[in-house]
């Protein structure tokens, strides 16, 4: 009942052949994006994004812990991703499934690969407490590309989240308590853009219909036109025409959806 | 009662912090709700009525009303770990509870009806704004029902009595410590929810429900006012 029918996704794949979109897009355009940073303030940093319908609002949270045998000076930085039962009727509750874990990893990558945060910063006594950045996503209404909205809410709520305050002789946090200064994050704005493949067709920001019948997306983190991290999934190949093609589009759309998340975040 | 008494909001004893109530937050679902006391954010969405699975869990005589009732993580100063705890498992309960009343759950047999709730951002009486914003999806969702019910926590601060407590009253401590009473009433005064953590006297603890009638009367306009904007969802 809320799978999208064959007979939709032939419609679909029709008008994309004429370069059109049931919602009157061209293919390498996205819908509306809002971003609203600070909406809940009980986090470090808090981000509401919409993609047209597509809701994900994220929240970012500071601890303290100890670092990795292998990166004893560097602090830590782990994205978990829920998918609401709330924002769509597929989701159930219960433990996550593969795509809620996929889109927590996509992100991690992405943010961890562009070195958007600066680690380094995080070190508060080298080899016994550094800083964990927990940055949690939750889908609030599901209509495709959950994907670059969580990215999108993830460097938003890191740009504008504030460090607590830190209570060195107690060494605890005192949660609650902010100081001016904020998370290390590097000027450049690292973003994810999913780019999929619907018959013949390369399409960004798909809804969710279309995000049923793409055959498949590759998941594209960049920054400043250098690549950091990617994922391919799906079942269906790609031609290295292809390929190409799909790095010219995220290359096309990426300025402009960077500038889009700068305008926004103040 | 201490002439000196101050509420650290400055708020009276019987005022509610400013509420806020809109309907329609959630595309998606059926019916959806947003409600907030203060700095306490919550909303809801509501699935159904819907086949119910796994099957051994339908009811014939009449259906399911499933609600979970969850807060973000980042919903409070200290994380919480994602996921279900034994706390936010009896606030499930307790908010089927306090809605079952009302909601005429029995022209659905064998199907359920699911409500999510979360906290987007907490300052305390989390579970009052989560029943609140519930009933609102549920009108929203067109499911029918005898009256709402509205929700609010009445606190005993030493040994004064005040409507809608926030975290830094919820932590009370001079003299008699801080009681807590989140209660749930229908519109015709009816108590479907009243949960007590403290010590009160009997005397008091009328008062305190009496308390609760008042407030749940002006948050009652509020819902009814949000519904109203919107009507039910085509």
């Amino acid at each position: 009942m809320i799978e999208t029918s064959n007979l939709t996704g032939e419609r679909i794949r029709q008008y994309l052949s004429d370069g059109k979109r049931f919602d009157g897009r061209k293919l390498d355009e996205f819908r509306d994006i809002s971003i609203e940073t600070g909406v809940s303030k009980n986090a470090e940093g808090s981000a509401k994004v919409k993609i047209g319908k597509t809701e994900v609002i994220v929240g970012v949270k500071m601890g303290v812990g100890e670092p990795y045998p292998d990166s004893p000076d560097k602090g830590n930085m782990m994205v978990t991703a829920e998918l609401l039962p709330l924002s769509s009727p597929r989701f159930e509750n219960g433990p996550p499934k593969f795509p809620a874990i996929e889109l927590g990893r996509v992100i991690d990558r992405g943010i961890r690969e562009s070195k958007f945060i600066d680690l380094d910063k995080l070190c508060i006594k080298k080899g016994e407490k550094v800083w964990t950045v927990f940055i949690d996503i939750y889908s609030l209404n599901d209509d495709g590309n959950l994907l670059d909205a969580a990215g999108i809410g993830a460097i938003a709520a890191l740009k504008t989240a504030k460090m607590p305050k830190y209570d060195e002789k107690g060494e605890k946090v005192l949660y609650g308590e902010w100081t001016e200064r904020k998370i290390p994050v590097s000027k450049e704005t690292p973003v994810a853009v999913s780019i999929h493949k619907i018959g013949n067709n390369l399409i960004v920001d798909p809804t969710r219909e279309e995000e049923d019948v793409s055959e498949t997306r590759v998941t594209i983190g960049s920054s400043e036109g250098v690549i950091s991290s990617m994922q391919k999934s799906g079942l269906k190949e790609l031609s290295i025409e292809e390929f190409k093609n799909i790095l010219d589009l995220v290359e096309k759309v990426e300025r402009d959806l960077i500038k889009k998340i700068e305008h926004q975040i103040k | 009662m201490t002439k000196t008494f101050k509420r650290p909001d400055g708020r009276k004893p019987d005022e509610l912090r400013p509420i806020s109530a809109k309907v329609g937050v959630i595309p998606n679902a059926d019916g959806s709700a947003m409600f907030s006391f203060g700095n306490t954010v919550a909303i809801a969405a509501v699935y159904g009525p819907k086949e119910h699975h796994p099957r051994n869990q339908r009811n014939s005589a009449k259906g399911t009303l499933r609600c979970n009732y969850n807060m973000l993580s980042f919903s409070v100063t200290d994380r919480i770990r994602p996921g279900p705890s034994r706390r936010s498992t009896e606030i499930s309960k307790i908010t089927e509870w306090a809605l079952e009343p009302v909601v005429m759950i029995d022209n659905y047999p064998n199907r359920v009806i699911d409500v999510h709730i979360h906290i987007l951002q907490a300052d305390a009486s989390t579970r009052c704004a989560g029943i609140n914003a519930a009933i609102m999806a549920l009108a929203h969702a067109g499911i029918p029902m005898k009256d709402l019910v509205s929700s609010v926590s009445i606190g005993k601060l030493d040994k004064q009595l005040v409507t809608d407590l926030t975290k830094k009253e919820e932590d009370w401590e001079e003299g008699e410590g801080a009681t807590d009473i989140p209660i749930t009433m229908t519109h015709e005064g009816k108590i479907t929810h009243i949960q007590l953590d403290g010590k009160i006297g009997t005397k008091q603890l009328n008062e305190a429900v009496e308390l609760a009638g008042k407030a749940t009367k002006k948050i009652y306009e509020v819902q009814k006012k949000a519904l109203k904007e919107v009507g039910g969802k085509e």
